[in-house]
């Protein structure tokens, strides 16, 4: 299953990839490949923008803007102003979660 | 912060109250020991509890709560030490959130094993919903290595976080601040012992998170759920008001029969967006959720329809309303799935947010002057 295209916020910055591949064994869609002993994105949109990649990059290669792909979650930051979250363990610790 | 309240019948008595000074979950005197525990290890300086990895009655019982009810939002066991088997200085440890479905995932599935278990306090949430809140993330995780005295229980420094806890944890941050080498297992708890086994290798397979039919039913009870209690009781209400509110009074009879079909089509809708959608997800055209539930949405209206042909040939007003209003009803009931699915992005959310809120709203409007006019057009031919 995929959702839609060319969005998302994942680049990578070969220059400073060391090709451990950390970001492949993190990475929960097979985003990532390694050519040339270096990573690269086989397939930017089965990205989710989780975020675990960029975590764990220890050559700091990875950015993605992370957040939750919830609509709930961003129909709450517009009307509340603040940041996207489910509310699942906010600070009213009540809601349905992820 | 709100604080969360660790079930009695989960806990280790007072345990919640009064944590042993090594911050182990350990049991310390009198205490009554939770039902899942079986017996005690000794672990380092403390005592900690072994699990059973036998799943009960009772856990399956609350399993399905959690699924189906905000009985989820306090089901959390206390973070700390666990022991599963007869675990020494070699053994496995591996990483856990306090809510305690994940928690009893992991221990039915290292039924065999010998192991240490940690547990985390992500606040009674799942791994990777608390891993994108960073409660189940790298501070949390050192904080806990260094509690429970972890390097006094084993002697090797790996830990086994899931891979899904690679969101909010990260493996060179916490080696550098703990001395512990993180290694990802797999996805599913299902695939430690085979992960085990491999000598701590996960397959490509086993990093895959998948979203299969099974998945996608269990998930549905908790989006019917809230859009009934949220939405439909101000749907029932409106649409009742609207057909009984005659130039004499408020009249019972025309709410009933004028507003009961609408009121049929409203569950149709929210079926057709929190049940129909998510289950036939990957079958539905489009990769949109709003557009697979406009679509999904549509179709049940349609089908209806026939099903249940109203006796008189409704209006044309009334019948303009209605596919105008609950497929959008249904499309952005679908849209809410998107929180609960393992593959949509916050990119795309956005983008589809940006078009279809404004539609939704539209609609909304339209159809209210739907009703207005066949309300004015009813009102003055008697």
């Amino acid at each position: 299953m995929k959702y839609l295209s060319n969005v998302t916020t994942i680049s990578l910055t070969e220059e400073k990839c060391t090709g451990c591949g950390i970001c492949l064994e993190v990475c929960p869609h097979h985003v990532f490949v390694i050519e040339n002993r270096k990573a690269s994105l086989v397939d930017k949109d089965r990205c989710m923008e989780c975020g675990a990649c960029m975590m764990n990059c220890p050559s700091q290669a990875l950015f993605v803007d992370k957040g939750v792909g919830c609509a709930a979650a961003l129909i709450n930051s517009i009307i509340t102003g603040g940041d996207p979250t489910c509310g699942c363990s906010g600070d009213n610790g009540k809601g349905s979660c992820c | 912060m709100a604080e969360l309240k660790f079930r009695n019948d989960l806990l280790p008595g007072k345990a919640a109250a009064q944590p042993s000074a090594c911050g182990c979950a350990g049991p310390s005197v009198a205490e009554e020991k939770p039902r899942w525990a079986a017996g005690t290890v000794s672990a380092g300086s403390c005592t900690v509890y072994r699990v059973s990895t036998d799943l009960t009655t009772a856990d399956t019982w609350e399993h399905v709560r959690c699924r189906t009810s905000a009985f989820r939002e306090s089901y959390a066991v206390k973070p700390g030490l666990y022991a599963v088997g007869n675990p020494d200085k070699d053994s496995d440890v591996f990483v856990s959130a306090n809510y305690k479905l994940s928690f009893d995932h992991l221990r039915a599935a290292l039924k065999g094993l010998d192991g240490w278990v940690l547990v985390l306090d992500t606040k009674g949430i799942n791994v990777w919903c608390a891993a994108g809140k960073g409660t189940f993330g790298t501070d949390e995780l050192v904080k806990r290595i260094s509690l429970v005295r972890l390097n006094e229980v084993v002697g090797h420094r790996n830990i086994i976080v899931p891979q899904l806890g690679a969101v909010g944890v990260s493996g060179y941050a916490v080696r550098s601040a703990s001395g512990f080498r993180v290694l990802y297992g797999p996805v599913y708890a299902k695939d430690i012992p085979s992960y085990v086994a491999a000598g701590r290798r996960a397959t490509p397979g086993m990093r895959e998170v998948r979203f299969p039919l099974p998945e996608r039913l269990i998930l549905t009870p908790m989006e019917i759920n809230p859009a009934m209690k949220k939405y439909y009781p101000w749907f029932a209400l409106l649409i009742l008001l609207f057909f009984g509110l005659q130039p004499s009074g408020i009249i019972f009879k025309d709410a009933a029969s004028g507003g009961l079909p609408f009121l049929g089509l409203g569950l149709v809708a929210v079926l057709a967006g929190a049940f129909i959608t998510p289950l036939l997800l990957p079958f539905v055209p489009a990769r949109s959720f709003a557009v697979k539930g406009w679509l999904v949405g549509l179709l049940s209206i349609v089908l209806s329809l026939k099903v249940f042909r109203p006796a008189d040939p409704p209006d044309v007003l009334l019948l303009a309303a209605a596919f105008l209003f609950f497929p959008m009803a249904s499309s952005y009931i679908a849209l809410q799935f998107t929180g609960s699915t393992t593959f949509t992005g916050m990119s795309g959310v956005k983008k589809e947010l940006k078009i279809s809120l404004p539609l939704y709203i539209a609609s909304v409007a339209v159809s209210i002057i739907l009703l207005v006019l066949y309300k004015a057009g009813h009102w003055g031919a008697p």
